[in-house]
């Protein structure tokens, strides 16, 4: 399952939105370990496309430099499918490497509403998983 | 030249669960071929018969080696070698 604020959810539709008819493309970051998608990192899709992104390798080395600074990793890889379902298509599946992560993909193809998703993807097996949007993430409990 | 090779999450299967490695070489290629030595089965992930592999970035302390030598790029006493699997995808 993938819980998550509606802050951040509102951002990555909004962002998908915005670079439509490209697809767009992020992060949100959390506390190694933790689950919990805090920090939400927008990244430029540098293949500028309506049917492929990536990130650019040097924003992409800045961004996993700073996570490992902060003790983070990617818990949510978003992107948006501009014309097609929010499913990961073949491309999608065969280059997720990060096994941690919650892939969420977000369908712009409907100029009302907007699908979002969200997806383990682990050895090329896709499992869908529920998303819950909450106004607000738990605080964590020191004990 | 003995260079600290950085490894991601999803290639620690072939360092024992190391985030880091130790490599030497002149080269990326002689480095890569060194590794391989102590983690068979590392090499393939990062090449293919046509040198890096497309979605696999390696960078020389701050740089892309793509905008360097490749895989010819010289490497120098403790320099950092950092891989990260490219994040990027489709619509098909």
């Amino acid at each position: 399952m993938l819980e998550i604020d509606q802050a951040t959810y509102d951002a990555i539709v909004s962002h998908a939105r915005r670079d439509h008819p490209d697809e767009a493309c992020g992060v949100v970051a959390g506390p190694a370990g933790s689950d919990r998608p805090e920090r939400l990192v927008p990244m430029l899709n540098a293949a500028r496309s309506p049917t492929f992104y990536e990130f650019d390798s040097h924003d992409l080395l800045a961004l996993y430099r700073e996570m490992d600074d902060r003790d983070e990793e990617p818990v949510v890889i978003y992107h948006s499918h501009t014309a097609t379902e929010a499913y990961p298509s073949r491309t999608d599946i065969s280059l997720a490497q990060e096994p941690g992560a919650h892939y969420v993909l977000v369908s712009t193809r409907e100029p009302d509403v907007t699908d979002f998703r969200s997806f383990r993807i682990l050895d090329g097996e896709v499992t869908e998983e529920e998303v819950t949007v909450v106004p607000a993430l738990q605080p964590t409990r020191e004990s | 030249m003995s260079v600290e090779v950085r490894i991601p999450t999803i290639l620690r299967t072939y360092t024992g669960g190391e985030k880091a490695v130790e490599g030497s070489g002149g080269t990326l290629a002689e480095v890569f071929h060194d590794l391989e030595s102590r983690h068979p089965g590392l090499r393939e992930r990062l090449v293919d018969e046509k040198g890096l592999r497309r979605f696999v970035n390696v960078y020389l302390n701050d740089e892309d080696v793509r905008f360097l030598g490749g895989l010819e790029t010289s490497v120098a006493d403790g320099d950092n070698v950092t891989v990260l699997p490219a994040v990027a995808g489709g619509a098909r």
